[in-house]
Protein backbone atom coordinates (compact mmCIF):
# COMPACT_ATOMS: atom_id res chain seq x y z
CA UNK A 1 0.00 0.00 0.00
CA UNK A 2 1.80 3.66 -1.18
CA UNK A 3 1.41 6.92 0.44
CA UNK A 4 -0.93 7.83 -2.01
CA UNK A 5 -3.47 5.21 -0.86
CA UNK A 6 -3.19 5.76 3.23
CA UNK A 7 -3.87 9.14 2.56
CA UNK A 8 -6.88 8.11 0.30
CA UNK A 9 -8.22 6.24 3.41
CA UNK A 10 -7.46 8.71 6.27
CA UNK A 11 -9.86 11.09 3.99
CA UNK A 12 -12.30 8.62 3.08
CA UNK A 13 -12.70 7.42 6.67
CA UNK A 14 -12.74 11.34 7.81
CA UNK A 15 -15.09 11.87 5.62
CA UNK A 16 -17.30 9.41 6.28
CA UNK A 17 -17.29 10.09 9.81
CA UNK A 18 -17.68 13.52 9.23
CA UNK A 19 -20.93 12.86 7.20
CA UNK A 20 -22.22 10.40 9.73
CA UNK A 21 -22.09 13.13 12.50
CA UNK A 22 -23.56 15.65 10.33
CA UNK A 23 -27.05 14.15 10.64
CA UNK A 24 -26.36 12.80 14.36
CA UNK A 25 -25.44 15.43 15.85
CA UNK A 26 -27.59 16.97 18.01
CA UNK A 27 -26.63 20.69 18.03
CA UNK A 28 -27.34 22.16 14.81
CA UNK A 29 -24.03 24.56 15.00
CA UNK A 30 -22.14 21.08 15.71
CA UNK A 31 -24.39 19.06 12.71
CA UNK A 32 -22.58 22.38 10.29
CA UNK A 33 -19.06 22.18 11.64
CA UNK A 34 -19.06 18.68 11.05
CA UNK A 35 -20.22 19.39 7.64
CA UNK A 36 -17.44 21.83 7.47
CA UNK A 37 -15.08 18.82 8.08
CA UNK A 38 -16.53 16.53 5.60
CA UNK A 39 -16.08 19.41 2.85
CA UNK A 40 -12.36 19.66 4.18
CA UNK A 41 -12.30 15.86 3.15
CA UNK A 42 -13.63 15.63 0.19
CA UNK A 43 -11.09 18.60 -0.49
CA UNK A 44 -8.69 16.34 -0.08
CA UNK A 45 -9.70 13.74 -1.98
CA UNK A 46 -9.94 15.62 -5.01
CA UNK A 47 -6.10 16.63 -4.08
CA UNK A 48 -5.37 13.29 -4.38
CA UNK A 49 -6.69 13.24 -7.79
CA UNK A 50 -4.78 16.07 -9.17
CA UNK A 51 -7.53 18.27 -8.90
CA UNK A 52 -6.23 20.97 -7.30
CA UNK A 53 -8.30 23.92 -8.99
CA UNK A 54 -11.83 21.76 -7.83
CA UNK A 55 -9.93 21.37 -4.22
CA UNK A 56 -8.96 24.93 -3.19
CA UNK A 57 -12.49 26.10 -4.69
CA UNK A 58 -14.36 23.69 -2.89
CA UNK A 59 -12.53 25.05 0.51
CA UNK A 60 -13.18 28.90 -0.48
CA UNK A 61 -16.59 28.69 -1.95
CA UNK A 62 -18.47 26.11 0.27
CA UNK A 63 -16.17 26.14 3.50
CA UNK A 64 -14.76 29.86 3.04
CA UNK A 65 -18.55 31.13 1.71
CA UNK A 66 -21.31 29.17 2.07
CA UNK A 67 -21.04 27.58 5.41
CA UNK A 68 -19.77 30.77 7.15
CA UNK A 69 -23.62 31.70 5.90
CA UNK A 70 -25.02 28.79 7.42
CA UNK A 71 -23.60 29.32 10.43
CA UNK A 72 -24.78 32.78 11.02
CA UNK A 73 -28.03 31.99 10.23
CA UNK A 74 -28.30 28.68 12.42
CA UNK A 75 -26.84 30.73 14.92
CA UNK A 76 -29.49 32.80 15.00
CA UNK A 77 -32.20 30.50 15.48
CA UNK A 78 -33.51 29.38 18.78
CA UNK A 79 -33.62 26.58 17.72
CA UNK A 80 -36.02 23.80 20.30
CA UNK A 81 -34.27 20.40 19.62
CA UNK A 82 -36.97 18.67 21.73
CA UNK A 83 -39.68 19.44 19.17
CA UNK A 84 -37.16 19.11 16.19
CA UNK A 85 -36.69 15.44 17.29
CA UNK A 86 -40.99 14.97 17.38
CA UNK A 87 -42.30 12.87 14.78
CA UNK A 88 -38.62 11.07 13.87
CA UNK A 89 -40.55 7.51 13.62
CA UNK A 90 -43.46 8.25 12.14
CA UNK A 91 -41.51 9.79 8.96
CA UNK A 92 -39.01 7.31 9.15
CA UNK A 93 -40.46 4.71 7.11
CA UNK A 94 -40.99 7.25 4.15
CA UNK A 95 -37.44 8.32 4.99
CA UNK A 96 -35.46 4.94 4.85
CA UNK A 97 -37.36 4.03 1.40
CA UNK A 98 -36.27 7.03 0.07
CA UNK A 99 -32.34 6.98 0.98
CA UNK A 100 -32.91 3.08 -0.17
CA UNK A 101 -34.18 4.14 -3.35
CA UNK A 102 -31.54 6.79 -3.73
CA UNK A 103 -28.46 4.25 -2.62
CA UNK A 104 -29.77 1.79 -5.43
CA UNK A 105 -29.88 4.25 -7.99
CA UNK A 106 -26.86 5.48 -7.02
CA UNK A 107 -25.29 2.02 -7.37
CA UNK A 108 -27.30 1.21 -9.92
CA UNK A 109 -25.32 4.24 -12.42
CA UNK A 110 -21.85 3.73 -10.73
CA UNK A 111 -21.43 -0.09 -11.04
CA UNK A 112 -22.15 0.25 -14.89
CA UNK A 113 -18.96 -0.10 -17.80
CA UNK A 114 -19.15 3.85 -17.50
CA UNK A 115 -17.87 4.35 -14.03
CA UNK A 116 -15.29 2.12 -13.67
CA UNK A 117 -11.72 1.92 -13.75
CA UNK A 118 -11.75 0.81 -17.18
CA UNK A 119 -13.30 3.67 -17.98
CA UNK A 120 -11.89 6.01 -16.07
CA UNK A 121 -7.75 4.79 -15.59
CA UNK A 122 -6.56 7.82 -14.13
CA UNK A 123 -3.97 9.65 -15.27
CA UNK A 124 -0.49 10.75 -13.95
CA UNK A 125 0.37 14.61 -15.27
CA UNK A 126 3.53 15.71 -15.30
CA UNK A 127 4.70 18.12 -12.33
CA UNK A 128 4.00 21.32 -14.99
CA UNK A 129 0.62 19.75 -15.83
CA UNK A 130 -1.82 22.95 -14.59
CA UNK A 131 -4.96 21.76 -13.66
CA UNK A 132 -6.41 25.13 -13.69
CA UNK A 133 -4.88 26.52 -16.44
CA UNK A 134 -6.44 23.33 -18.54
CA UNK A 135 -10.32 24.22 -17.03
CA UNK A 136 -10.18 28.03 -17.97
CA UNK A 137 -8.93 27.09 -21.19
CA UNK A 138 -11.65 24.30 -21.51
CA UNK A 139 -14.44 26.42 -20.08
CA UNK A 140 -13.59 29.40 -22.32
CA UNK A 141 -13.69 27.58 -25.65
CA UNK A 142 -15.32 24.17 -26.10
CA UNK A 143 -17.70 25.01 -23.44
CA UNK A 144 -18.40 28.43 -23.45
CA UNK A 145 -21.96 28.95 -24.56
CA UNK A 146 -23.08 26.27 -21.33
CA UNK A 147 -20.38 28.70 -19.45
CA UNK A 148 -22.65 31.72 -20.55
CA UNK A 149 -25.93 30.18 -20.62
CA UNK A 150 -25.02 29.11 -16.82
CA UNK A 151 -24.17 32.31 -15.87
CA UNK A 152 -26.90 33.64 -16.74
CA UNK A 153 -28.90 31.39 -14.91
CA UNK A 154 -27.65 32.76 -11.76
CA UNK A 155 -27.88 36.16 -12.44
CA UNK A 156 -31.51 35.80 -13.01
CA UNK A 157 -31.48 33.89 -9.78
CA UNK A 158 -29.74 36.33 -7.95
CA UNK A 159 -32.12 39.26 -9.29
CA UNK A 160 -34.77 36.61 -8.34
CA UNK A 161 -33.83 36.26 -5.03
CA UNK A 162 -33.18 40.24 -4.45
CA UNK A 163 -36.58 40.88 -5.83
CA UNK A 164 -38.31 38.62 -3.79
CA UNK A 165 -36.76 39.96 -0.29
CA UNK A 166 -36.59 43.58 -1.69
CA UNK A 167 -39.49 45.53 0.51
CA UNK A 168 -39.75 48.83 1.57
CA UNK A 169 -41.15 48.85 5.62
CA UNK A 170 -43.40 52.14 5.95
CA UNK A 171 -43.24 52.77 9.58
CA UNK A 172 -38.88 52.46 10.15
CA UNK A 173 -37.15 55.93 10.30
CA UNK A 174 -34.51 55.31 7.63
CA UNK A 175 -31.01 56.55 6.62
CA UNK A 176 -30.19 56.95 3.39
CA UNK A 177 -26.28 56.87 3.16
CA UNK A 178 -25.67 58.71 0.35
CA UNK A 179 -26.85 61.56 1.48
CA UNK A 180 -25.38 61.79 4.96
CA UNK A 181 -21.89 60.77 2.75
CA UNK A 182 -22.56 64.19 0.11
CA UNK A 183 -23.48 66.50 3.45
CA UNK A 184 -20.99 69.59 3.31
CA UNK A 185 -19.67 71.45 5.93
CA UNK A 186 -21.75 74.32 4.91
CA UNK A 187 -24.72 72.87 5.05
CA UNK A 188 -24.73 72.24 8.58
CA UNK A 189 -22.39 75.10 9.96
CA UNK A 190 -22.52 78.78 9.26
CA UNK A 191 -19.22 80.50 10.42
CA UNK A 192 -20.26 84.35 11.08
CA UNK A 193 -17.81 86.92 11.21
CA UNK A 194 -18.01 89.44 14.21
CA UNK A 195 -16.26 92.06 15.97
CA UNK A 196 -14.35 90.39 19.29
CA UNK A 197 -14.91 92.97 21.12
CA UNK A 198 -17.77 95.71 20.69
CA UNK A 199 -17.45 98.76 19.10
CA UNK A 200 -16.32 102.30 20.35
CA UNK A 201 -15.69 100.87 23.84
CA UNK B 1 20.84 26.17 0.04
CA UNK B 2 19.95 22.34 0.96
CA UNK B 3 23.23 21.02 0.07
CA UNK B 4 25.12 23.67 2.53
CA UNK B 5 22.94 22.89 4.79
CA UNK B 6 24.06 19.27 5.03
CA UNK B 7 27.83 20.20 4.61
CA UNK B 8 27.36 21.96 7.71
CA UNK B 9 25.77 19.39 9.71
CA UNK B 10 28.55 17.45 8.29
CA UNK B 11 31.13 19.43 9.93
CA UNK B 12 29.59 19.13 12.93
CA UNK B 13 29.14 15.77 13.11
CA UNK B 14 32.08 15.31 12.48
CA UNK B 15 33.28 11.59 12.22
CA UNK B 16 29.32 10.59 13.84
CA UNK B 17 27.91 11.90 10.53
CA UNK B 18 28.01 8.62 8.09
CA UNK B 19 26.15 6.90 10.94
CA UNK B 20 23.64 9.24 11.53
CA UNK B 21 23.19 10.15 8.07
CA UNK B 22 22.29 6.44 7.31
CA UNK B 23 19.64 6.80 10.07
CA UNK B 24 17.91 9.99 9.04
CA UNK B 25 18.32 9.92 5.22
CA UNK B 26 14.61 8.33 4.87
CA UNK B 27 13.14 11.28 7.15
CA UNK B 28 15.42 14.32 5.73
CA UNK B 29 12.83 15.46 3.50
CA UNK B 30 10.20 15.77 6.43
CA UNK B 31 12.81 17.62 8.36
CA UNK B 32 14.02 19.76 5.51
CA UNK B 33 10.69 21.09 5.29
CA UNK B 34 9.95 21.62 8.82
CA UNK B 35 13.45 23.20 9.11
CA UNK B 36 11.94 25.52 6.22
CA UNK B 37 8.72 25.96 8.06
CA UNK B 38 10.29 27.12 11.18
CA UNK B 39 12.75 29.38 9.80
CA UNK B 40 9.25 31.32 8.44
CA UNK B 41 7.10 30.73 11.18
CA UNK B 42 10.02 32.25 13.54
CA UNK B 43 10.59 35.26 12.06
CA UNK B 44 6.83 36.10 11.40
CA UNK B 45 6.02 35.17 15.24
CA UNK B 46 8.79 37.84 16.31
CA UNK B 47 7.31 40.73 13.67
CA UNK B 48 4.01 39.48 15.40
CA UNK B 49 5.00 40.34 18.88
CA UNK B 50 6.99 43.86 17.89
CA UNK B 51 3.99 44.34 15.78
CA UNK B 52 2.57 45.08 18.90
CA UNK B 53 5.46 47.62 20.16
CA UNK B 54 5.33 49.14 16.92
CA UNK B 55 1.90 49.93 17.08
CA UNK B 56 1.65 51.38 21.01
CA UNK B 57 4.68 53.49 19.96
CA UNK B 58 3.95 54.65 16.87
CA UNK B 59 0.22 55.72 18.13
CA UNK B 60 1.85 56.89 20.58
CA UNK B 61 4.43 59.16 18.42
CA UNK B 62 0.84 60.59 16.93
CA UNK B 63 -0.69 61.26 19.64
CA UNK B 64 2.27 63.23 21.32
CA UNK B 65 2.75 60.45 24.05
CA UNK B 66 5.72 58.34 24.86
CA UNK B 67 4.37 54.62 24.54
CA UNK B 68 6.09 51.83 26.55
CA UNK B 69 8.80 53.19 28.00
CA UNK B 70 9.70 51.07 31.13
CA UNK B 71 10.46 47.60 30.30
CA UNK B 72 14.20 47.34 28.76
CA UNK B 73 15.78 50.44 26.90
CA UNK B 74 13.22 51.83 24.96
CA UNK B 75 10.81 49.89 25.79
CA UNK B 76 11.84 46.88 23.84
CA UNK B 77 11.34 44.29 26.07
CA UNK B 78 7.67 44.67 25.99
CA UNK B 79 6.51 42.47 23.83
CA UNK B 80 8.02 39.44 25.91
CA UNK B 81 6.76 40.57 29.51
CA UNK B 82 2.97 40.77 27.99
CA UNK B 83 3.47 37.50 26.67
CA UNK B 84 4.87 36.43 30.14
CA UNK B 85 2.01 37.83 31.69
CA UNK B 86 -0.73 36.08 29.63
CA UNK B 87 1.59 32.63 29.44
CA UNK B 88 0.61 32.88 33.62
CA UNK B 89 -2.63 34.16 33.81
CA UNK B 90 -5.48 31.73 34.02
CA UNK B 91 -8.08 30.63 31.35
CA UNK B 92 -11.11 30.89 32.44
CA UNK B 93 -14.13 28.98 30.82
CA UNK B 94 -17.68 29.86 31.03
CA UNK B 95 -19.90 27.84 33.01
CA UNK B 96 -22.53 27.73 30.30
CA UNK B 97 -19.93 27.46 27.67
CA UNK B 98 -19.41 24.49 25.09
CA UNK B 99 -16.21 23.54 26.12
CA UNK B 100 -14.84 21.77 23.08
CA UNK B 101 -15.28 24.64 20.25
CA UNK B 102 -14.40 26.98 23.22
CA UNK B 103 -11.19 25.80 22.97
CA UNK B 104 -11.14 25.18 19.22
CA UNK B 105 -11.42 28.86 18.81
CA UNK B 106 -8.36 30.48 19.44
CA UNK B 107 -6.55 27.44 17.21
CA UNK B 108 -9.14 28.25 14.97
CA UNK B 109 -8.35 31.92 14.27
CA UNK B 110 -4.50 30.83 14.69
CA UNK B 111 -3.90 27.88 11.94
CA UNK B 112 -4.93 30.12 8.74
CA UNK B 113 -3.25 32.89 9.94
CA UNK B 114 0.16 31.03 9.84
CA UNK B 115 -0.82 28.71 7.23
CA UNK B 116 -1.57 31.22 4.34
CA UNK B 117 2.26 32.09 4.62
CA UNK B 118 2.95 28.76 2.95
CA UNK B 119 2.43 30.34 -0.70
CA UNK B 120 4.31 33.76 0.55
CA UNK B 121 7.15 33.82 -1.82
CA UNK B 122 9.52 36.21 -0.10
CA UNK B 123 12.42 36.25 -2.92
CA UNK B 124 12.58 34.48 -6.50
CA UNK B 125 12.45 30.89 -5.01
CA UNK B 126 11.94 31.40 -1.93
CA UNK B 127 9.10 30.04 -0.91
CA UNK B 128 8.25 27.07 1.15
CA UNK B 129 5.15 25.88 -1.63
CA UNK B 130 5.49 27.42 -5.23
CA UNK B 131 2.08 26.53 -5.56
CA UNK B 132 0.70 27.03 -9.54
CA UNK B 133 -2.55 28.02 -7.90
CA UNK B 134 -1.24 30.04 -4.79
CA UNK B 135 -3.81 32.66 -5.28
CA UNK B 136 -6.28 30.25 -4.92
CA UNK B 137 -4.68 28.71 -2.07
CA UNK B 138 -4.23 32.51 -0.18
CA UNK B 139 -7.85 33.21 -0.95
CA UNK B 140 -8.93 29.89 0.17
CA UNK B 141 -7.15 29.65 3.50
CA UNK B 142 -7.52 32.59 4.40
CA UNK B 143 -11.41 33.35 4.01
CA UNK B 144 -11.09 30.58 6.86
CA UNK B 145 -9.91 32.86 9.57
CA UNK B 146 -13.40 33.86 10.25
CA UNK B 147 -14.32 30.55 12.05
CA UNK B 148 -12.05 31.45 14.73
CA UNK B 149 -14.30 34.44 15.67
CA UNK B 150 -17.77 32.68 14.48
CA UNK B 151 -17.11 29.96 16.81
CA UNK B 152 -15.23 31.92 19.79
CA UNK B 153 -18.77 33.91 20.06
CA UNK B 154 -20.87 31.39 19.69
CA UNK B 155 -18.98 28.96 21.47
CA UNK B 156 -19.09 31.74 24.92
CA UNK B 157 -22.70 31.43 25.19
CA UNK B 158 -22.74 35.39 26.20
CA UNK B 159 -24.23 38.23 24.21
CA UNK B 160 -21.54 40.15 23.32
CA UNK B 161 -19.26 37.96 21.89
CA UNK B 162 -22.55 36.06 19.78
CA UNK B 163 -22.72 39.98 18.72
CA UNK B 164 -19.32 39.92 17.60
CA UNK B 165 -19.17 36.97 16.14
CA UNK B 166 -22.35 37.94 13.71
CA UNK B 167 -20.95 41.10 12.48
CA UNK B 168 -17.64 39.43 11.60
CA UNK B 169 -19.25 36.73 9.31
CA UNK B 170 -21.62 39.65 7.79
CA UNK B 171 -18.31 41.94 7.24
CA UNK B 172 -15.75 39.07 6.24
CA UNK B 173 -17.79 37.33 3.61
CA UNK B 174 -18.88 40.80 2.13
CA UNK B 175 -15.39 41.86 2.21
CA UNK B 176 -14.43 38.84 0.68
CA UNK B 177 -16.46 39.24 -2.53
CA UNK B 178 -14.42 42.38 -3.48
CA UNK B 179 -10.51 41.29 -2.59
CA UNK B 180 -11.53 38.42 -4.77
CA UNK B 181 -12.56 40.64 -7.50
CA UNK B 182 -9.77 42.78 -7.01
CA UNK B 183 -7.68 40.05 -7.66
CA UNK B 184 -9.02 39.03 -10.76
CA UNK B 185 -7.67 42.14 -12.67
CA UNK B 186 -4.56 41.37 -11.14
CA UNK B 187 -4.42 37.75 -12.36
CA UNK B 188 -5.39 39.17 -16.05
CA UNK B 189 -2.66 41.09 -16.37
CA UNK B 190 0.02 38.76 -14.81
CA UNK B 191 -1.56 35.77 -16.56
CA UNK B 192 -0.67 33.70 -13.95
CA UNK B 193 -2.53 32.32 -10.52
CA UNK B 194 1.04 31.57 -9.55
CA UNK B 195 2.28 34.54 -6.58
CA UNK B 196 6.34 34.03 -8.02
CA UNK B 197 5.11 34.86 -11.74
CA UNK B 198 3.29 37.71 -10.52
CA UNK B 199 6.03 39.18 -9.61
CA UNK B 200 8.03 38.98 -12.31
CA UNK B 201 5.00 39.97 -14.83
CA UNK B 202 5.29 43.35 -12.56
CA UNK B 203 9.44 43.80 -13.53
CA UNK B 204 8.30 44.26 -17.33
CA UNK B 205 7.42 46.95 -18.87
CA UNK B 206 8.18 50.18 -20.82
CA UNK B 207 9.27 51.79 -17.10
CA UNK B 208 11.10 49.56 -16.40
CA UNK B 209 12.92 49.22 -19.48
CA UNK B 210 13.59 53.15 -18.56
CA UNK B 211 14.74 51.80 -15.31
CA UNK B 212 11.90 53.76 -12.96
CA UNK B 213 10.48 49.83 -12.45
CA UNK B 214 8.28 51.09 -9.62
CA UNK B 215 5.85 52.49 -12.15
CA UNK B 216 5.50 49.55 -14.13
CA UNK B 217 4.08 47.52 -11.19
CA UNK B 218 0.64 46.68 -10.72
CA UNK B 219 -0.53 49.57 -8.44
CA UNK B 220 -0.32 52.65 -11.53
CA UNK B 221 -2.06 50.79 -13.66
CA UNK B 222 -4.64 48.82 -11.59
CA UNK B 223 -4.92 52.00 -9.72
CA UNK B 224 -8.42 51.75 -8.11
CA UNK B 225 -7.95 48.10 -7.63
CA UNK B 226 -5.03 48.82 -5.96
CA UNK B 227 -7.40 50.77 -3.48
CA UNK B 228 -10.35 48.51 -3.47
CA UNK B 229 -7.77 45.60 -2.23
CA UNK B 230 -6.05 47.74 0.19
CA UNK B 231 -9.13 48.86 2.00
CA UNK B 232 -10.43 45.58 1.84
CA UNK B 233 -7.42 43.87 3.33
CA UNK B 234 -8.04 46.43 6.55
CA UNK B 235 -11.80 45.15 6.73
CA UNK B 236 -11.01 41.51 6.45
CA UNK B 237 -8.49 42.01 9.48
CA UNK B 238 -10.85 43.47 11.43
CA UNK B 239 -8.61 47.03 12.32
CA UNK B 240 -9.70 50.13 12.26
CA UNK B 241 -11.78 52.28 10.98
CA UNK B 242 -13.39 48.65 10.16
CA UNK B 243 -13.11 46.83 13.60
CA UNK B 244 -16.95 47.15 14.70
CA UNK B 245 -16.44 43.20 15.47
CA UNK B 246 -14.42 44.62 18.82
CA UNK B 247 -15.24 48.09 19.05
CA UNK B 248 -14.85 48.35 22.78
CA UNK B 249 -17.87 51.31 22.47
CA UNK B 250 -20.50 48.93 21.74
CA UNK B 251 -19.59 45.71 22.15
CA UNK B 252 -16.55 45.20 24.45
CA UNK B 253 -14.21 43.42 22.95
CA UNK B 254 -16.48 41.25 20.80
CA UNK B 255 -15.83 37.58 20.00
CA UNK B 256 -13.06 37.55 22.55
CA UNK B 257 -14.71 39.10 26.20
CA UNK B 258 -14.98 35.56 27.42
CA UNK B 259 -11.30 34.38 26.77
CA UNK B 260 -8.63 35.24 29.45
CA UNK B 261 -5.03 34.18 29.47
CA UNK B 262 -3.22 32.45 26.16
CA UNK B 263 -6.35 32.01 24.79
CA UNK B 264 -6.75 35.79 24.66
CA UNK B 265 -3.34 36.03 23.33
CA UNK B 266 -4.07 34.00 20.37
CA UNK B 267 -6.72 36.02 18.79
CA UNK B 268 -3.94 38.51 19.35
CA UNK B 269 -1.70 37.15 17.22
CA UNK B 270 -3.74 35.89 14.73
CA UNK B 271 -5.14 39.39 14.21
CA UNK B 272 -1.38 40.75 13.87
CA UNK B 273 -0.40 37.69 11.43
CA UNK B 274 -3.10 38.48 9.07
CA UNK B 275 -2.48 41.95 9.32
CA UNK B 276 1.51 41.30 8.10
CA UNK B 277 0.04 39.10 5.67
CA UNK B 278 -2.11 41.55 4.65
CA UNK B 279 0.78 43.60 4.22
CA UNK B 280 2.89 40.90 2.20
CA UNK B 281 0.04 40.42 0.04
CA UNK B 282 -0.64 44.11 -0.94
CA UNK B 283 3.50 43.80 -1.83
CA UNK B 284 3.09 40.94 -4.14
CA UNK B 285 0.06 41.33 -5.97
CA UNK B 286 0.60 45.50 -6.55
CA UNK B 287 3.70 46.48 -4.73
CA UNK B 288 6.22 44.67 -6.86
CA UNK B 289 6.82 42.47 -4.14
CA UNK B 290 10.52 41.75 -4.24
CA UNK B 291 11.62 44.19 -7.04
CA UNK B 292 13.52 46.98 -6.71
CA UNK B 293 12.11 50.30 -7.64
CA UNK B 294 15.19 51.82 -9.42
CA UNK B 295 16.99 49.79 -12.27
CA UNK B 296 20.20 50.76 -10.43
CA UNK B 297 19.75 48.78 -7.19
CA UNK B 298 19.55 45.21 -7.10
CA UNK B 299 16.48 43.27 -6.54
CA UNK B 300 16.64 41.38 -2.92
CA UNK B 301 14.83 40.62 0.33
CA UNK B 302 15.00 43.63 1.91
CA UNK B 303 13.05 45.81 -0.74
CA UNK B 304 9.88 42.82 0.15
CA UNK B 305 10.66 43.85 4.19
CA UNK B 306 10.95 47.81 3.38
CA UNK B 307 7.62 47.65 1.20
CA UNK B 308 5.37 45.57 3.77
CA UNK B 309 6.89 48.05 6.92
CA UNK B 310 5.24 50.90 4.57
CA UNK B 311 2.22 49.03 4.87
CA UNK B 312 2.13 48.20 8.08
CA UNK B 313 2.83 52.01 9.15
CA UNK B 314 -0.16 52.60 6.59
CA UNK B 315 -2.24 50.45 8.98
CA UNK B 316 -1.09 51.83 12.22
CA UNK B 317 -1.66 55.64 10.99
CA UNK B 318 -5.27 54.50 9.74
CA UNK B 319 -6.34 53.34 12.81
CA UNK B 320 -4.77 56.66 14.61
CA UNK B 321 -6.55 58.65 12.12
CA UNK B 322 -9.97 57.57 11.32
CA UNK B 323 -12.73 57.15 13.67
CA UNK B 324 -14.87 53.81 13.52
CA UNK B 325 -17.10 53.26 10.67
CA UNK B 326 -21.20 52.43 11.47
CA UNK B 327 -21.72 49.57 10.39
CA UNK B 328 -24.41 49.93 7.49
CA UNK B 329 -21.49 52.45 6.01
CA UNK B 330 -19.31 49.59 6.61
CA UNK B 331 -21.78 47.10 4.56
CA UNK B 332 -22.61 50.01 1.98
CA UNK B 333 -18.57 50.34 1.13
CA UNK B 334 -18.39 46.72 0.69
CA UNK B 335 -21.25 46.33 -1.63
CA UNK B 336 -22.19 49.01 -3.18
CA UNK B 337 -18.46 50.95 -3.59
CA UNK B 338 -15.83 48.24 -3.95
CA UNK B 339 -18.32 45.12 -5.86
CA UNK B 340 -19.14 47.89 -8.63
CA UNK B 341 -15.75 49.74 -9.15
CA UNK B 342 -13.82 46.07 -9.15
CA UNK B 343 -16.92 44.84 -12.08
CA UNK B 344 -16.11 48.06 -14.11
CA UNK B 345 -12.23 47.67 -13.74
CA UNK B 346 -12.16 44.34 -14.97
CA UNK B 347 -14.28 44.87 -18.22
CA UNK B 348 -11.84 47.90 -18.43
CA UNK B 349 -8.55 45.86 -18.10
CA UNK B 350 -10.39 43.46 -20.68
CA UNK B 351 -10.57 45.92 -23.40
CA UNK B 352 -7.05 47.43 -22.50
CA UNK B 353 -5.39 44.20 -22.80
CA UNK B 354 -6.91 43.37 -26.06
CA UNK B 355 -6.71 47.16 -27.77
CA UNK B 356 -2.73 48.36 -29.07
CA UNK B 357 -2.28 49.94 -25.74
CA UNK B 358 -1.63 46.59 -24.00
CA UNK B 359 1.28 47.29 -21.83
CA UNK B 360 1.33 43.89 -20.46
CA UNK B 361 2.76 41.87 -23.55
Amino acid sequence: MDLKTIIFYVFAALLIFAALRVITARNPVHAALYLVLAFFNAGGLWLTLQAEFLAITLVMVYVGAVMVLFLFVIMMLDIDIKRLRQGFWRNMPLAATLGVLMVAEMALVLSTDYFGPVAFPGTKMGADYSNTRELGRLLFTDYVYPFELASIILLVAIIAAVVLTLRRRKDVKHLDPVQQVAVKHSDRLRVLQMPAEKEGE
Amino acid sequence: MEASVLHFFEWLWGPYWSTLWAWFKPVWPLIWVIMKIVAILVPLLLGVAYMTYAERKILGFMHVRIGPNRVGPLGLLQPIADGLKLFFKEVILPTKADPALYFMAPALAMAPAVAVWAVVPFFDGVVLANLDAGVLFLLAVSSLGVYGVIIAGWASNSKYPFLGSIRSAAQMVSYEVAMGLALVCVLMVSNSLNLTDIVHAQGRGIFADWGVGALSWNWLPLWPVFLVYLISGVAETNRAPFDVVEGESEIVAGHMVEYSGMAFAMFFLAEYANMILVAAMVTVFFLGGWLSPVGFLPDGLPWMLAKMSLMLFLFLWLRATFPRYRYDQIMRLGWKVFVPVCLIWIPVVGVWMMSPFNIWE
